[in-house]
């Protein structure tokens, strides 16, 4: 490993040495415009490139010991930046993360370091309220149940489907009325939905009505929307009393985080009918999904997939290179995010 | 049924076509002397001033034996399983479910818009089969917000779907007999030309002898490669043998499909492809939409025996 790893710093030298653009530490996959569009105006030392074998860490220890070290990186949601992550690359003075969550970052010891830190803005919020919405118009009216159905030949055999419930005129809560938050109440006004929310504040430029808690958001929806950001004070906001308040006419959507939701109460609140069912696009343990979920025909479930179109991957590329560039020449970052701006 | 003297029951009488849905019967029994048509004798056959259909066929031969007819309520909105010229011919009115349903088949399209860009069922059976630890990376679906939806129709169901997406922030335009100055969206003439303008087609209009097959293969090419198709009207819109064509040949994107030709028999070529959402004609309704439904057939009854005007009349 000692070899490697002196090979390694080697290589990097040599790549950091070419030309006079700044050097970047990549430590997520990219797309080939992506990996182009980075090439053409950064010295980009890359944790994914063919041949690399070191390990994340030890590539990060490689790339700080490297001539005029990367003072930028560029992660995603898989890379846990903490003080063993920043002790290992003290060089590093920005921190651009690709992940809609922030919840891998420890903010507040950035924060102490003087590292700053950019997110991914508003680049999927569009598409993970739209997504939300589909969720929801799904587990309602059970558009996924209906196609299993027909695809496995039993509309002929057995006749029609049971029908789903209206959506309009449902009492929705939000939890969390920030970028997606607030796109989804949106959303649902025009279904003719009574949007009620729940955030650490009221916000006074919304008429929605505000809930100080969210057991009794819960107590007066008959749908709880989960966008709120992961961290101390949400992690299973969503709780057994919660789902007992909301009752067994309701639904839950989840498209914040798995831990934002105690996933063995509400498999156990499925299966005892005491909510009516669940869309869920995030789990506590991704990928795992618990088993008993794909017995439940009232659950529509995938795989953490409300970021992932095409339009909002491009979105990435130009706002992350923005970042990078507004960095590197000292203007302030597009989208910083404070160790005190969490959970909107 | 009660067997009551007429002079004994108050109660208007009202022909049915055939049984009524339970959900029908329950409400609507007190209100009304109900009589199948089938258990009538002559006498009250000749007395029938109103019909209450269901979704089986109503032809002119059944007019011809109800002299004193006035009115058909249907409980559905399409009603292209009534003749409809027979009806105008001979003075007799007809009602539908007006925009009772509407809400529902509205949000039920979107729903399905939604599920088809993002591949949502898809997703889900991928989840199902346990292949989310397993498989890599999942494709990227595109973005629902910012497309281009034209809608066939925009009646009741079309311009609640227009609503509703432009508040996804999709630019809307639409086809339909004729303009409506009243709507903030762009008129096009031909239905053609709206494909071709659109990334999304939403099929939302009733199935007429002009309508039928509005969505051929012309129609489809004009739609594209990228274009989605999505139907929560009749089957009979679409030319479903050249849909499937156009689905395997990749001349269109992807489609969601709420209705078909031959209903319950849905072409199998379509069960092997993922960019398509299938659904059971579950569009239309939900139980609360029912109970709207019985309210709105109830009152155009009540209207029709109090000589008002009618709440749903269609026009024929």
């Amino acid at each position: 490993v000692a070899l490697l790893a002196v090979v390694a710093t080697l290589k990097l030298a040599t790549m950091a040495a070419a030309g006079g653009k700044p050097a970047v530490l990549l430590l997520r996959p990219v797309d080939a415009p992506f990996a182009a569009a980075l090439r053409d105006r950064f010295r980009v030392l890359d944790l994914y490139a063919p041949g690399q074998a070191l390990p994340a860490l030890a590539f990060v220890a490689a790339a700080a010991a490297v001539p005029e070290p990367p003072r930028a990186t560029v992660i995603w949601g898989g890379v846990r930046v903490d003080a063993s992550f920043l002790d290992a690359a003290p060089s590093l003075r920005c921190v651009v993360s690709t992940a809609a969550g922030l919840d891998h970052i420890d903010l507040a010891e950035c924060a102490r370091r003087g590292v700053a830190v950019a997110n991914s803005g508003e680049v999927y919020s569009t598409d993970v309220a739209d997504y939300a919405v589909g969720l929801l118009l799904d587990v309602l009216r059970r558009v996924s149940a209906s196609e299993r159905y027909v695809r496995r030949g039993s509309w002929a055999a057995q006749g029609d489907y049971p029908l789903g419930s209206k959506l309009g005129g449902k009492r929705v809560g939000i939890i969390g009325l920030g970028n997606i938050g607030s796109r989804i109440a949106k959303r649902l006004e025009a279904f003719g939905c009574i949007i009620h929310y729940n955030s650490r504040k009221p916000k006074d430029s919304v008429s929605y009505k505000y809930f100080p808690n969210v057991h009794e958001l819960a107590a007066e929806s008959d749908v709880l929307v989960v966008a709120c950001a992961l961290n101390k004070a949400t992690r299973h906001i969503v709780n057994k009393d919660v789902l007992e308040a909301l009752g067994k006419d309701g639904v839950v959507v989840n498209i914040g985080r798995g831990a934002n939701i105690d996933e063995a109460e509400l498999v156990i609140a499925l299966r005892e009918g005491k909510i009516a069912g669940a869309g869920l696009d995030v789990f506590e343990h991704e990928p795992k999904v618990p088993a008993e979920l794909f017995s439940m025909e009232n659950v529509v479930l995938s795989r953490h997939v409300a970021v992932l179109t095409e339009e909002s991957r491009s979105d990435l590329r130009a706002h992350t290179i923005g970042n990078l560039e507004a960095f590197f020449s000292g203007q302030p970052l597009l989208t910083p995010v404070h160790a005190d701006s969490l959970a909107q | 049924m009660e067997d009551t003297t007429p002079s004994a029951d108050e109660r208007p009488l009202v022909l049915l076509g055939q049984p009524l849905f339970p959900e029908f019967a329950a409400a609507l029994a007190g209100r009304f002397r109900f009589v199948l048509v089938a258990d009538a004798d002559a006498a009250t056959l000749a007395q029938g001033r109103a019909l209450l259909i269901g979704l089986n066929p109503v032809t002119d031969d059944h007019l011809a034996a109800l002299p004193a007819l006035g009115l058909v309520a249907g409980i559905s909105v399409g009603v292209n399983h009534v003749d409809l010229a027979a009806c105008r011919r001979r003075g007799i009115a007809v009602t539908n479910a007006g925009a009772a349903f509407a809400v529902d088949t509205a949000d039920y399209g979107v729903g399905l818009v939604v599920a088809v860009l993002r591949r949502l069922a898809a997703a889900e059976a991928h989840v199902r089969a346990g292949r989310w630890a397993a498989d890599g990376d999942y494709p990227l679906t595109t973005k629902v917000s910012g497309k281009r939806v034209g809608i066939v129709g925009l009646g009741n169901i079309g311009s609640r779907i227009a609503r509703r997406l432009a508040a996804f922030g999709c630019a809307v335009s639409y086809n339909s007999r004729s303009p409506k100055p009243s709507a903030p969206y762009e008129f096009v003439p031909a239905v053609r030309d709206l494909a071709a303008g659109s990334d999304v087609l939403v099929l939302s209009c009733a199935l007429t002898e002009e309508t039928r097959h509005v969505v051929n293969g012309e129609v489809m090419e004009a739609l594209g490669k990228d274009g989605v198709l999505v139907n929560v009207g009749r089957g009979g819109l679409v030319d479903e043998p050249e849909l499937v064509r156009c689905l395997q040949e990749g001349v269109i994107g992807g489609a969601g499909l709420d209705v078909f030709e031959s209903e319950p028999d849905v072409p199998p070529e379509l069960f092997s492809m993922d960019n398509v959402v299938l659904s059971a004609h579950r569009a239309v309704a939900t139980p609360e939409s029912i109970r709207g439904t019985i309210e709105l057939v109830a009152a155009n009854l009540d209207a029709f025996f109090a000589g008002k005007p009618l709440l749903s009349p269609v026009e024929l």
